[in-house]
């Protein structure tokens, strides 16, 4: 019995091809039964997310296989021949190399990113509670589940933000600790200042002040994130409130300058502010940076952090790689040995899940 | 530290193990040299030294699992490890001997003990005050290093400080307090006092927002710097025997 896996993702084939062979979640049991009693094979599982669809499986003769899930894909949607660039193949050491790169985030379009490992949790938690994953592809995924959690905590693969909204949220966090007891001020309603906002949000930031010339846009923006609109002329009159200011006007000279925010520091008791500045030309005089408890950033200083993170992150790919291959070698000799049950290779710690951890 | 350095520092049982093995260490040496004195072990600057590291450690225990600070073992051992490493090498011991009458007054005990757990907190508030800087420090000039991962948020460090010299000037409240019951040298008394007010002068200045954050760490470092030095000091001052 071999293994292997066919599927396209962000690497070969664009969103509106994707889409076209993507399963919902709902389908995704009941699919991946289907396709294991085709007669070409033994074992199942399709895992569908907005980047990938692949399908995994085990029988005994692969290329009869290639061909039944080929078929099986046909039938359920419209599949041209051109379509058939969009997809790859893997056999044997080449599909658990390829399964294992996947849940350590190495093939994701963020590079080290983890949600995908929550996701093909779900996608092996539905096909093996549906039965049709056996004995080969449970410890392949189980496997998986090892190598991806080995990977996360022996290298830095995920280690540092890599979006501007990331990096503010990340440097919130190391200023403030949890974000819960945090209140926030947008200055200048623009869109990356509303992201990095809904950013901090999405971590328990809470009491938005939107501060805009236009006070019907502030007042828009305020509604949407649950905060209060305040004129742009009273701004520093909240400024004791709040702890991150968010500021993106679209003023040609600062309007935050070290000594509106000296006097406002001592009234505040010298609890610290986080200053994110997104506007060009800047908003904040860089001087304010210099004042105990602020902490200033600038759009080249969150794209700087961005960047670096990821750069650190391919540095690890090296590291990851060697790590993976010592697994894949580890199970293709089980898989060469016929997948014998005298030796077995999964740790307890990584028994089938009762159901997923996360959501896809 | 050297994994630290590197950037590789992974909080892992092993870590914890190893501080719960020192202190067991510790522990079995203050028994044995308690149980060969018939005193508590704090005749001498020796003995002191390792009572200071063994209370950090104590304190790291609490402190470190109530705030979740793994990462305060790691930056406290190497401060045990100095102290215990110093305290072996220089010829500061002596034998068990007739000194341990000095120190059988069970108030006299209580006092040397509370007070240099009071001195173990303030370490600790050092220690912290360290990690703040340099996690300060990073976020103020932008450039992180692995170190800046593993660090705790500054907000939460900040606590931690306050909490810690807190405790320390509480517990050497009731040092100097357990002082006076029995006749205890003049040079150590202003000394405690001396040291006294200068937590004490931190934690009002801090209540009072009158120092920033950064402030109260750099001086929870110098302060404690300060009582390390003049506690040496003292030694050649007050009489062997008496601490």
């Amino acid at each position: 019995m071999d293994v292997f896996c066919l599927g396209l993702s962000h690497q070969t084939a664009d969103v509106a091809t994707r889409e076209r062979f993507a399963f919902a979640e709902h389908e995704l049991a009941a699919c991946s039964l289907d396709l294991r009693r085709r007669p070409e094979l033994g074992e199942a599982l399709i895992l569908s997310t907005c980047n990938r669809v692949e399908l995994y499986a085990a029988a005994a003769d692969s290329a009869a296989g290639f061909a039944s899930v080929e078929a099986f894909l046909g039938a359920r949607a419209a599949i041209e021949p051109a379509d058939r660039k969009f997809l790859y193949r893997q056999t044997g050491a080449g599909a658990v190399r390829h399964l294992f790169r996947v849940v350590s985030g190495l093939e994701s379009m963020v590079l080290g990113e983890t949600e995908i490992l929550g996701q093909v949790k779900k996608a092996y938690s539905l096909a093996a509670e549906s039965g049709a994953t056996a004995r080969h592809l449970n410890k392949l995924f189980q496997r998986a589940f090892n190598v991806a959690k080995e990977v996360r905590t022996k290298t830095n693969i995920t280690r540092g933000p890599v979006s501007v909204g990331s990096v503010a949220v990340d440097l919130a966090e190391k200023i403030f600790g949890r974000l819960s007891s945090c209140r926030a001020m947008i200055l200048g309603a623009g869109e990356t200042s509303e992201l990095t906002a809904r950013a901090l949000m999405s971590r328990g930031a809470h009491g938005i002040f939107v501060s805009n010339r236009s006070f019907e846009r502030a007042q828009m923006l305020a509604e949407e994130t649950h905060g209060q609109a305040i004129g742009f002329e009273q701004w520093h009159e909240r400024f004791d409130d709040i702890d991150i200011l968010i500021s993106s006007t679209s003023a040609p000279h600062v309007i935050v300058t070290p000594e509106k925010l000296e006097r406002a520091m001592r009234r505040r008791g010298n609890r610290p502010v986080f200053v994110i500045d997104l506007a060009v030309p800047r908003d904040v005089d860089p001087a304010v940076n210099d004042l105990d408890g602020v902490y200033l950033y600038d759009i080249d200083a969150l794209q700087g952090i961005a960047t670096a993170s990821m750069a650190d992150r391919r540095q690890e790919l090296s590291e990851c790689e060697r790590l993976i291959e010592r697994h894949v070698g580890e199970f293709s000799g089980w898989l060469a040995n016929g997948g014998s049950r005298r030796r077995s290779m999964i740790s307890p710690a990584v028994a089938l899940p009762a159901q997923a951890t996360q959501t896809s | 530290m050297v994994v630290l350095g590197y950037g590789r520092y992974q909080p892992s049982r092993f870590n914890f193990a190893a501080m719960a093995g020192g202190f067991a260490f510790q522990t079995a040496f203050l028994v044995i040299r308690g149980h060969a004195l018939n005193a508590c072990p704090l005749t001498n600057l020796f003995e002191v030294l390792i009572f200071l590291s063994w209370s950090m450690v104590l304190l790291y225990f609490v402190v470190g699992t109530a705030y979740r600070l793994s990462l305060l073992g790691a930056f406290t051992s190497p401060l045990a490890f100095i102290f215990q490493a110093f305290a072996l090498i220089a010829p500061l011991d002596s034998p068990p001997g007739p000194r341990a009458r000095v120190v059988a007054h069970p108030w006299l005990e209580t006092h040397a003990a509370i007070s240099i757990i009071a001195y173990g907190a303030f370490a600790l508030a050092c220690v912290a005050g360290v990690m703040y800087l340099i996690q300060e420090r990073q976020l103020k000039t932008h450039r992180f290093r692995g170190l800046f991962f593993h660090l705790p948020p500054i907000a939460d460090l900040a606590i931690v400080i306050n909490r810690l010299i807190f405790t320390g000037f509480i517990l050497l409240t009731l040092g100097l307090l357990s002082g006076f019951a029995v006749r205890v040298e003049w040079s150590k008394v202003i000394w405690g006092i001396g040291v006294w007010l200068l937590y004490g002068g931190i934690l009002q200045a801090d209540k009072w927002r009158r120092v920033t954050p950064r402030r109260v760490a750099q001086l929870s470092v110098a302060s404690f710097s300060v009582t390390l030095a003049t506690l040496w000091l003292l030694n050649f001052i007050a009489p062997a025997g008496s601490l």
